[in-house]
Parts: C-alpha cells; sequence; structure tokens
C-alpha cells in the first residue's frame, strides 16, 4: 500500500580486522620478523608472503578489511529511510549511501552525527596513517587449507577496505538532524520519532507510526545511570511490533563491578610503578571512566598520576562532550545552570591532569609524557592507532598492565598477535546495555502484540551454554525470530488508513440508519491527494469543468440503491405513472418486465436491475428511473 | 469549540511586556509572562486578575510558555509563581532557564536594592519559580496534557529564543515571542516549517520599517568607538552581564582582530567568565559558523577582551571598558562614569533601555550635570551615545515567516498601533487572510473549523492510490470521490458502495442502463470505434477515457461498437451512479446520428 522500505541502524561487522596483522606507527622488528605461513603441500605461489604465524596463530599480512552488511538482500537504491540509532549503529553507512544509487533520507540525532563523524574519521585516520602497499587477496580463495579462526571467516570474498575522508563526509551531508520526541513526517506515508535509549550521548530508540500501527525499534538502550539522558519507555509501550536488538555482548559481566575491578587494577599496578594502556573509543564509557577514574585516584592519594588521552579526535571529543547538555543526564544538565561543564573533565584538563594530545608523535607529547600514568587510546582491536605502540613498548615489562573495557573485540584474539606478553592483561568489559533481566523486564513493561528477535537471543550464549536464564522469554506475546541474511515478513495487516473530511463537506452528509449502530450516507466529494495524504473537499467539479463540453457536473449527492424491488409495487407505480403496457415474465434469476409499445426492457434480479431502451428515448428512461429509485432503498 | 480566543494583558498595540493569554480547545495558555521596565508602579506586572479575581490561578491556566530571556518576556514569572500564585507547568528552553534567573536577580537588585521598593520578589522567589520549569528541546514535541501538545522552534534573536507551536485536537497557534529572520553575527536566522496554524501571533516591533539592517548600526556603533579611541578618549559600555554584552564582545573582538587594534578592551562584568561560559556550553544554539569552528576556537573565548581591574579607571590614554550594571544606576559602571564624564574626549554608549529615575535614564534625555545623594555634582561632557542591537523581524521579515508557516490568520502583538494597522493592512491585502491586533485586555475571537480526521478502508485507498498513480502528476487535478460513509460503533470509515453493504450487512442493488443508437457510419467498425473515441475524449478533458477492443469506457460508462460496414450499432450503458455522463455521452452519440456533429 504505502509502500516504504526503512532501513534500521547500519552497523558494521569488525571483527574480520582480528584476522590481519597490528600495524605499528614505527616499523616494529618482532613483527617484521614474524615468519611467513603456508599451508602444508601448498606451493601456491600467490599466497607467498599474506600469511604470518605468529605464537601458533596465523594472521593475514595486509590493510585490514571490515565486512559491510549482506548486500545481496537488498537494493540499497530501494531504500526510503535510515534510521539511525547511535553512533556506534552506523559504520556502514558510506557503504550503503555512497555509489548504489541510494537515494533515501537519513535520519540522526544531532549528538549521534557529531560524535558518529568523529569516531569514524578517527577510524579513517588510524588506517591511513599506517599505509599498507600490498593487499592479500589469495588466501580467500583456498580458506579450506587455512587453520581456524581464519578458516571460519564469513564470507571473506565480500570483505571491503575502509572508505576515504571525502566518501566519508559526502555520506554523513545526507544525515539530517533530529530532536528527541520530534514526529518526523516521512512522505507523509508514515511518523517517526527518536526516542532516548539511554546507552549514550544521542543515542535512541525509534518509534514508526503508521495511521493505525504503531512499530517499536528498540536498539542499544541502557537502564543504568550513567551520562546520557535516561531512557524513555513510556513512547514505546503498546506497541503492534516491538522490535528488540542491541542487548548487552558480556551478559554475565556487572558494569559496576567491572568498573571496580577496574580502578582497583589502575591503583595497584600505579602503586608497582607500573602504567596502565585502556584501548578506548575516542567517545561513550571513556567520559565515565575519566570521571570514576579521577575520582578513586584522588581518594587513593594517587591524584599526581597524569592520564593521557591519545586520539586523532581528543579535542573534538572532549569539546562536544561539554556542549551537548540537553543530551545528558539530568544531574549532568543541571551543572549547565550553575554555569559548570557538565563533564568533570573539562576541569581535569584545565588543572593538567586530562591531557589530550592527537598522536604520540604530536608536538609537546615527548615533553609532557611521564610514567607512571594511565593512557587512554584506541584502537580497542588492537590492530591500529597507537594502542598498537603501547602494547609493543610496554608488552615485556609485567609491572604493566593492559585493560580492556570495550566488549567488541574478544580481548585473547585482539592480543594475539602480540604473544609472548609479560605484561598483565586484565578483561573489565563495561557494557551499559540492557541485560537479559532487564530486557524481559522491559519487554513485560512494554507489552508488544508481536516481538521480533534475533535468533541469538532465544538460546543461551555459546560461551555460556548452561545459563538458560540469558535468554528473552517467550511466552505471553507472538514471538518472530531473525536470522542473518534473512528476510521475513512481519505481521502487519494495514485495515485502515487516515484521511482527511472537509467540515463543510461533512455538514452536508445524510447518514440513513440501516440498522441499530450502523448508518451509511453516501459522499461525493473531490479527492485531493497531497504528499500521500487525502483530503475529500466540497464537491466542485474537475478543473476542467469550465472547457468540458459536455455537461457532466453534479454527480453530487448521488445516492447508493440496496435490497430488492418488489415488482408488484413497481408495476403498480408504472400503471400510476401513466405506463400501463408493463408485461411481467419471470426469468431465471427474476423477473423481466417488457414496455411493448416502447420497445423497452426491464430485466429485475435480486441484487441488480437493468434498463435497456431500443429507442434512445430519455424522456422514458428518465421516468423509469424515477420510478425505480422510488421502489428500492437508498443510502 | 470552534473559537480560539486571544487575549493581550500585555503587548496588545504596546511594546512593553509581553503576556498573552490563548484559549485554543478548552485549554489556556499563558505566552510569556513579562515586565514593564517603564513603570515603577503596579503597571509594572500584568494584570492577573483578569484571570480571576479570588484563589490561585493555577485552575485557570493549563502552562505557562516562555519564549526567550528577555525580561519584557520572562520579568513576571517568579511574581507569578510565587506571589499571586501558580504551580502549573513552565515551559521554555534550556538556554533560557539558564540565563533568565541570573537577569530576573539583577533586575530584583536594582528595583530593592537601590530603588528600596518593597513588594518585590525575594532571591529565594526567583530560585523557587526556577524548580517549575520544564525544559524544551528544538522540535520535541512535548505532551502538556493528553489533549495539548507544544513544540518549539528556533527563533534568532538571542541565545536560546523560541517560537511555539501550540496544538489542541486539530487547531493550532504559532507564538513567535521575538525573532529574527537574518543571520547575525553568533546566532542563526529563525525557521519553521509549513505547519498551517489557525493563527499566527507574531511580534510587530519593526512593523513598518525594512530596517537599516543590524550590520548598518553595528558599523555605526565600531566606527563611533574607533574614532573615539583614535583620538585618545575612553568609552564606556555599561551592559548587564548577559546577552547584548557577549554580542557586543564579539563585535568588538573581531573588529580589533581586523584592524589590528592594540587598545584595550576591559570586561568589567561581575559573572564575567561565567556568564560567557553559558554561550560556551550553550553553542548548539548558535550559528553554523560558530559551531562549526568552536573546536578549534570558541567563540567566546576573547583574545583582545581582559578583565577589568579597578585601578585601571586612572590609567591615562585610550581603552574601551564593558562593565555593569546597564543603566548607571550603581555600582562600578557608575564610578567609572563619575570619573570619565567631564572629560569631551570620552564617550558613553548606552546599548539598551534605561528606568526612570537612573543616571542612564537622564543622561539620554540630555542632562548635562547629574547630583548625586552626598550633593556631589558631575558635568556630563561626554559624548552619550544610544545604540540599540535589538534583532526583532522587520516587515520583510514578519511577511517571509507568513509565508514559511502558511497561516489560516495572522495577530500583532508587541509593537505600537500605528504601524500594526499599516502592517495588518499590508497583510490581508497580500495573504488574502484576516489579520487582527487586540489591544490589551481585548479579545480576538477567531473561527476555526477544520477537516474532520476520519478512516478509509485499505481497498478504496488502494485503488484511488492506483488511480492517482497511472495518471501523470498534476496538482490540479481533482478527482471526483463517490463513495459511502460508514459510521459504525462511533467510528468513521469512507468505503466503496460493495464494501461498504457488506459491512452494514445488506445486499447492493444496482441499477444499469443500456440505450441503442444507431449510426450511418460507412466503414470498417473499429474505424467508427475510433472515431467515436476521438470524439468523447475531446469533449472530456481530464477525464480517463479509454479504448479498448471495440469499447471506448469512462467511469463506469461503456460504449461499445457493434455491426456491419455500413449499420453500426452503438450501445451505451451506465451505472446509475454516473446518470449525468452516460446520458450525456448518449445525447452526444445520438447528435452525431441526427447529423448535427460532424
Ligand atoms: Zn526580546
Amino acid at each position: 500500500m504505502k509502500e516504504m522500505t526503512i532501513m534500521l541502524d547500519c552497523g558494521l561487522s569488525a571483527q574480520s580486522i582480528l584476522n590481519f596483522l597490528p600495524l605499528p606507527l614505527v616499523p616494529s622488528p618482532r613483527l617484521g620478523s614474524l615468519s611467513n605461513w603456508l599451508p602444508r603441500d601448498c606451493n601456491d605461489p600467490q599466497l607467498e608472503g599474506e600469511l604470518k604465524e605468529c605464537h601458533g596463530r596465523v594472521f593475514v599480512d595486509s590493510a585490514p578489511e571490515f565486512c559491510p552488511p549482506l548486500g545481496k538482500l537488498i537494493d540499497y537504491s530501494e531504500i526510503d529511510v535510515i534510521l539511525i540509532s547511535n553512533y556506534t549503529a552506523m559504520l556502514a553507512l558510506p557503504y550503503i549511501t555512497e555509489g548504489t544509487g541510494f537515494h533515501g533520507i537519513v535520519y540522526a540525532t544531532e549528538p549521534t552525527l557529531q560524535i558518529g563523524k568523529f569516531y569514524l574519521e578517527e577510524l579513517v585516520q588510524y588506517l591511513e596513517q599506517t599505509p599498507k602497499a600490498a593487499l592479500a587477496s589469495r588466501w580467500k580463495e583456498l580458506l579450506h587449507l587455512l587453520p581456524p579462526p581464519l578458516s571460519e571467516s564469513f564470507k571473506p570474498r565480500c570483505w571491503k577496505q575502509l572508505y576515504n575522508l571525502t566518501t566519508l563526509s559526502s555520506s554523513l551531508a545526507r544525515i539530517q538532524t533530529v530532536g528527541y520526541n520530534e514526529k518526523l513526517d516521512v512522505y507523509g506515508a508514515l511518523k517517526v520519532t527518536a526516542v532516548s535509549s539511554g546507552y549514550c550521548l544521542g543515542s535512541s530508540n525509534w518509534v514508526i507510526n503508521l495511521d493505525h500501527e504503531k512499530v517499536a525499534y528498540v536498539s542499544g538502550s541502557s537502564t543504568l545511570t550513567t551520562h546520557p539522558r535516561p531512557m524513555d519507555q513510556n513512547a514505546l509501550k503498546n506497541a503492534d511490533l516491538l522490535i528488540l536488538s542491541g542487548l548487552t555482548q558480556v551478559p554475565s559481566s556487572n558494569p559496576d563491578s567491572m568498573l571496580g575491578e577496574l580502578c582497583m587494577t589502575v591503583v595497584s599496578t600505579l602503586r608497582g610503578n607500573g602504567s596502565v594502556l585502556i584501548p578506548c573509543y575516542p567517545s561513550g564509557v571513556i567520559y565515565d571512566l575519566f570521571e570514576c577514574l579521577s575520582a578513586h585516584l584522588d581518594s587513593s592519594s594517587l591524584s599526581q598520576i597524569p592520564m593521557f588521552f591519545i586520539s586523532p579526535v581528543a579535542d573534538t571529543s572532549l569539546a562536544y562532550s561539554n556542549i551537548l547538555a540537553e543530551w545528558l543526564s539530568e544531574v549532568k544538565q543541571n551543572r549547565v545552570f550553575m554555569p559548570e561543564e557538565p563533564f568533570p573533565h573539562a576541569y581535569l584538563v584545565k588543572m593538567g591532569r586530562l591531557k589530550h594530545f592527537t598522536h604520540i608523535y604530536a608536538n609537546g607529547f615527548n615533553t609532557e609524557f611521564r610514567m607512571p600514568c594511565v593512557v587512554f587510546c584506541g584502537h580497542p582491536s588492537l590492530r591500529f592507532g597507537a594502542s598498537v605502540h603501547f602494547v609493543e613498548l610496554w608488552g615485556s615489562n609485567p609491572a604493566h598492565t593492559i585493560i580492556f573495557t570495550e566488549p567488541d573485540f574478544a580481548y585473547l584474539d585482539a592480543l594475539a598477535p602480540f604473544q609472548p606478553l609479560a605484561m598483565k592483561a586484565v578483561h573489565c568489559p563495561i557494557d551499559t546495555s540492557l541485560n537479559f533481566v532487564q530486557a524481559n523486564k522491559l519487554v513485560r513493561e512494554l507489552k508488544p502484540a508481536n516481538l521480533v528477535l534475533p535468533d541469538c537471543y532465544t538460546v543461551p550464549p555459546p560461551s555460556l551454554p548452561h545459563r538458560t536464564d540469558l535468554v528473552i522469554q517467550q511466552a505471553d506475546h507472538k514471538v518472530l525470530v531473525m536470522k542473518r541474511g534473512e528476510v521475513i515478513s512481519l505481521p502487519l495487516k494495514k485495515k485502515k488508513v487516515k484521511v482527511k473530511l472537509s467540515a463543510e463537506l461533512a455538514s452536508c452528509l445524510t447518514p440513513t440508519q440501516i440498522k441499530p449502530g450502523v448508518m451509511l450516507s453516501s459522499l461525493t466529494g473531490n479527492l485531493v491527494v497531497r504528499d500521500n495524504h487525502f483530503d475529500i473537499k466540497m464537491f466542485e467539479g474537475s478543473e476542467g469543468d469550465s472547457n468540458q463540453l459536455l455537461p457532466v457536473k453534479s454527480s453530487q449527492n448521488s445516492q447508493f440503491e440496496w435490497g430488492t424491488v418488489n415488482v408488484d409495487l413497481f408495476v403498480q407505480r408504472l400503471n400510476e405513472e401513466g405506463i400501463t403496457d408493463a408485461k411481467v415474465e419471470p426469468s431465471p434469476s427474476g423477473y423481466i418486465i417488457h414496455l411493448q409499445n416502447q420497445d423497452t426492457v426491464i430485466q429485475i434480479d435480486d441484487r441488480s436491475t437493468h434498463i435497456f431502451c431500443e429507442e434512445p428515448d430519455q424522456k422514458l428512461r428518465k421516468h423509469l428511473r424515477k420510478v425505480l429509485s422510488e421502489c428500492l432503498n437508498k443510502f | 469549540m470552534q473559537e480560539i480566543e486571544v487575549t493581550p494583558l500585555g503587548a496588545g498595540q504596546d511594546v512593553g511586556r509581553s503576556c498573552i493569554l490563548l484559549s485554543i480547545g478548552g485549554k489556556n495558555v499563558m505566552l510569556d509572562c513579562g515586565m514593564h521596565m517603564g513603570y515603577n508602579d503596579d503597571r509594572r506586572f500584568p494584570d492577573f486578575s483578569y484571570i480571576t479575581q479570588d484563589g490561585p490561578i493555577t485552575n485557570f491556566i493549563d502552562c505557562v510558555i516562555i519564549s526567550h530571556f528577555h525580561l519584557d518576556h520572562c520579568g513576571a514569572l517568579p511574581y507569578m509563581t510565587e506571589m499571586v500564585g501558580y504551580s502549573g507547568p513552565i515551559y521554555m528552553t534550556q538556554p533560557t532557564k539558564a540565563i533568565a534567573p541570573i537577569l530576573l536577580e539583577d533586575m530584583r537588585k536594582v528595583a530593592v536594592e537601590r530603588k528600596g521598593e518593597s513588594n518585590f520578589f525575594t532571591s529565594q522567589n526567583i530560585k523557587d519559580c526556577m524548580k517549575k520549569v520544564i525544559t524544551v528541546g528544538l522540535h520535541e514535541s512535548v505532551m502538556v496534557d493528553s489533549q495539548l501538545e507544544i513544540k518549539a522552534y528556533y527563533a534568532g534573536h538571542v541565545l536560546g529564543a523560541a517560537m511555539f507551536w501550540i496544538r489542541v485536537g486539530s487547531q493550532s497557534v504559532v507564538y513567535t515571542g521575538d525573532y529574527n529572520m537574518t543571520p547575525d553575527r553568533h546566532l542563526g536566522a529563525a525557521w519553521i516549517d509549513k505547519c498551517r496554524p489557525d493563527i499566527l501571533i507574531t511580534e510587530s516591533t519593526y512593523a513598518t520599517t525594512i530596517r537599516d539592517s543590524k550590520r548598518c548600526r553595528e558599523r555605526d556603533f565600531l566606527k563611533k568607538v574607533h574614532e573615539c579611541v583614535d583620538r585618545g578618549g575612553k568609552v564606556l559600555i555599561p551592559v548587564f552581564a548577559l546577552g547584548r554584552a557577549q554580542e557586543l564582545c564579539i563585535l568588538l573582538e573581531t573588529y580589533w582582530e581586523r584592524m589590528n587594534l592594540k587598545v584595550p578592551v576591559y570586561f568589567a562584568v561581575g559573572l564575567t567568565e561565567k556568564a560567557n561560559n553559558y554561550y560556551k556550553m550553550f553553542i548548539t544554539w548558535t550559528n553554523q559558523k560558530i559551531r562549526k569552528t568552536f573546536v578549534q576556537r570558541n567563540m567566546f573565548d576573547f583574545k583582545h577582551i581582559k578583565p577589568f581591574d579597578k585601578q585601571y579607571i586612572d590609567n591615562p590614554g585610550a581603552m574601551v571598558v564593558f562593565a555593569t550594571p546597564g543603566m548607571l544606576h550603581a555600582g562600578l559602571s557608575l564610578q567609572i562614569f563619575k570619573k570619565w564624564a567631564p572629560n569631551e574626549n570620552n564617550m558613553v554608549i548606552m546599548p539598551g533601555f534605561c528606568v526612570v529615575g537612573t543616571v542612564g535614564h537622564k543622561i539620554l534625555n540630555g542632562a548635562t550635570k547629574v547630583e548625586f545623594e552626598n550633593r556631589q555634582v558631575v558635568d556630563v561632557k561626554m559624548s552619550v551615545q544610544y545604540m540599540s542591537f535589538s534583532a526583532h523581524a522587520d516587515a520583510k521579515g514578519i511577511m517571509q515567516l507568513i509565508q514559511y508557516c502558511e497561516p489560516k490568520n495572522v495577530l500583532l502583538v508587541h509593537g505600537e498601533a500605528s504601524k500594526m494597522a499599516f502592517l495588518k493592512e499590508k497583510i490581508q491585502s497580500e495573504f488574502k487572510i484576516d489579520c487582527f491586533m487586540p489591544a490589551n485586555g481585548e479579545t480576538a475571537v477567531i473561527k476555526a473549523t477544520h477537516p474532520i480526521s476520519i478512516d478509509m478502508s485499505a481497498k478504496l485507498f488502494k485503488s484511488e492510490m492506483d488511480h492517482q498513480n497511472s495518471q501523470p502528476p498534476d496538482p490540479k487535478r481533482r478527482r471526483i470521490l463517490n463513495a459511502v460513509l460508514v459510521v459504525k460503533d462511533s467510528s468513521m470509515t469512507v468505503m466503496d458502495a460493495d464494501e461498504a453493504c457488506e459491512e452494514a450487512g445488506i445486499s447492493r442493488h444496482t441499477v444499469r442502463f443500456t440505450s441503442i443508437v444507431r449510426l450511418q457510419d460507412p466503414g470498417p467498425v473499429a474505424k467508427t470505434a475510433e472515431h467515436l473515441f476521438g470524439l468523447i475524449s475531446s469533449r472530456l478533458v481530464d477525464w480517463n477515457v479509454q479504448l479498448n477492443d471495440l469499447a471506448i469506457s469512462v467511469e463506469s460508462v461503456l460504449v461499445k461498437v457493434e455491426g456491419t460496414e455500413e449499420e453500426k450499432n452503438v450501445l451505451v450503458s451506465w451505472a446509475n451512479q454516473d446518470e449525468e455522463l452516460g446520458s450525456s455521452i448518449l445525447t452526444l452519440i445520438q447528435t452525431i446520428d441526427d447529423g448535427e456533429v460532424p
């Protein structure tokens, strides 16, 4: 009916990059001396040099590649709307919007756009500052000969290199920013609203309203109290369809206890005169980490320990976080009324406790850098960015510690190309998204008629098969399960559409009661279509009426007949009107009345009457029409 | 309720305090709650007794909306909430909520501490009042209750200024507050979508002027300052801590940078750093350019403007000093004034309104001597300048806004009666819509009829949509809809007749007519059919006439040609609902037979 294709988020699977060797900022003799790896009994010369072995694992020596969304499922040029929930769910946007014939609209909140921009720029810059000359591709043809996990790669032939800054910025230019609770009219066909999801700055869930149906899409959401504006659950209630996604990636870890563990690890490392490396993204949980960790260092009398934040976009991240007050928790919002910056990191920067640099080779870094210290830098995969440098630098010293907080990458896989490692590695994944207890509670409260889930939420996580509590309960509502690469139809039957009836026309209608509680009224008006909306207005004829040569106006107040014709009554009325030559004969389906003098036949059945006038005498025909009309029910 | 009522308690044919009562769909909304800066008595505040004579007014007002932080728009708010007694919701944007209390406190100090007024609200009153405020984001749709919806649009004018769209049911109103249709040094231009409100309540401060642009006044200001410092004079600019002060700072900062001037500029404002902080943190409310560059350089981190120290008063040579308070009624600005006034080389620039009784008011009225309490008399030889920098829409801007949002009526407030009348004429003649300009206490009643929202069955919708899509787009085409409205269990749905009968549980009875015309048109049957097709389509412009297999169809009318080379039988058949169309086509074909039409 109102045909629309909406794409909900466009995340990018970055797991593929773990199969590649890290890209060090300065040449690493260790990585350079890794031995080539070839499958046994294989001497494909093209494969030579593509694969390297480190500590029993095989890696691809090439520029890292990403696995964009499956392009064969949908034609991107057919997409009307893309809704982006948060800045972690837009990595694939340039793959979809650029060079694909895409011409739809992309909606995201202002923080999603701004933070997404520097998030992606950071990624692009990391890769551009350590270019790789050769592109390995032969290995993709010989997957069956390779050891795991490389052999288990998902469709590596579809993997692509990252886009460049030009492509990125033209893709981002398509984004139209929206506010929370702003009702957007999409091509007149539906209304879309972003509501706060509590997960990160500007993160949103989406409510899609058709005239009579409501679809709620829950993406990365959090019910914990951190820095973003709290999750708005009210708006998601009683949907006909609830699509639930974005649950925690580490269902067995509690973010609070992880944070506590992190603080303790940092303090004990610093006390042992070691330094701490925390690989991170340039926005998100780090804001909370700056705040909590600095307070913890204060209470541990370690205030003098510097914190370094190294990222090409560090300054942008810190600056933006302090001008987005309207998207923050109430406590943080209230600070701007003082007026003080909402995040304490502004103060930490001012006091010189948090120092930020674009690169390790940036001006002033060498003079400012001192150990022991805490370093925050990207990328959490340890494949590019300053984190590669610090692991290489500190890896052999057991006094130092690397703490993994970002849950996107399995930390042992991230560390694999750096083995053997003497530095301590601590896993404190902090994922504030909904866990299964919170998600089940949420679903119960939202009371959707239908629930749509990815298949992975219906069984316990593969790593914890005995934890049968780590699933979404499916009682109480219809559940549909989505699988990767599959198209499912959602059970929304559209029965009605809203239209506007002009008050003037409405006042002219005279409904007829057909039976108690049911009234019908014929309705003749001009139908005006604008942006998929119908307006029914007072009948004024067709626009061209003035130059119509046929008098076709005034089909106004034409009525509809119903019921059956009482033939006896009809003949009697004809008689009264002076038509006396009617001869009635039964027919297989009713009666045939023959007006012998006029060469006219009236065929009356239960549900229809047909008047044939051989002699085109319009006067007689109109007369018959009037009499017939009196013998039928009308509305 | 079909009528919308608007009653100004302030800003009705005047530019004093804005306070407008709106009654829409059974809801009462107060638009702004301003204070008149020109009065010291009761006339200062809106006459709340108009709303009710006894008891709290909370029961009579569903919500209060404040458009921006200027005191003529929010100055009476603590009085209303804490002294008159209003505990309902109050809405404003976040920057307004941050900045308004500071200006209110400044004003309170002037009124109470300087002029010794009693019966004025207290600092605590201001704090308690602000606690009741709910902030709204731009374009956020806020439901005040289950029926009353409000939405803020960007208004330019000052940081955080907003226009508000207010809706109950299908009735809606837009209130502009003060707005600016041209982007200025630190703010963007007002914007609104085509929301087609029943009434646009717009300010009309500059109703008759296509103003000398703000740029011109700024140039004038810079020229005067530059000339003064060039001759070694000192320039004093009394300001309040927030608002205009930051605007003027940006202005001087960029000028100093561009002209490479070395003369010191000082900022001696109570809250210096704090005040600028507000602007830094609300940078998302400024214009595109400032937002884009703020990471590299925050426009409100001033390079040329330094904090002032009292000892600098007697420094020799030129300088420019911003000092509080703005009306020269107390504090540092007055102290500096006393020192610098006797020297004709110096200059004082008053960038805002001054209350009667203040030194500012006196010198603006040409006083050459000012006497102080301790019988001290100061000769005013310095040059005294008044400059208004307030950003309002001019006549052109107002017309532009009307074009943007396409209101059904316009209502003018916040302007002078004579100028309003001129603009009213212009709006009525140009847009062919009604325009109102009620005086204070006078109620404008505006009729608002609206289409009724009903359902259409999916089947009918789809067939109409298919019909629509099968034709080339033509906005002027009007399609005749012949359908049935089904009223059942208080729901209303339009359907086609068959569906409606099914819904009502009755069987439809279709009536059809068929007539035969004999035509003498030698030649193949197909040729006759084409001939008739050409004839009918030429007479029915805009109708979808089709020819298929010797049969011509338009709507339910079917014209079929049969017969031989010599003689043709033309069957014309139609359903009762197309009686006019069918009988006209029949007549047309009959006239061919009669040889009237070739
Ligand atoms: Zn104003």
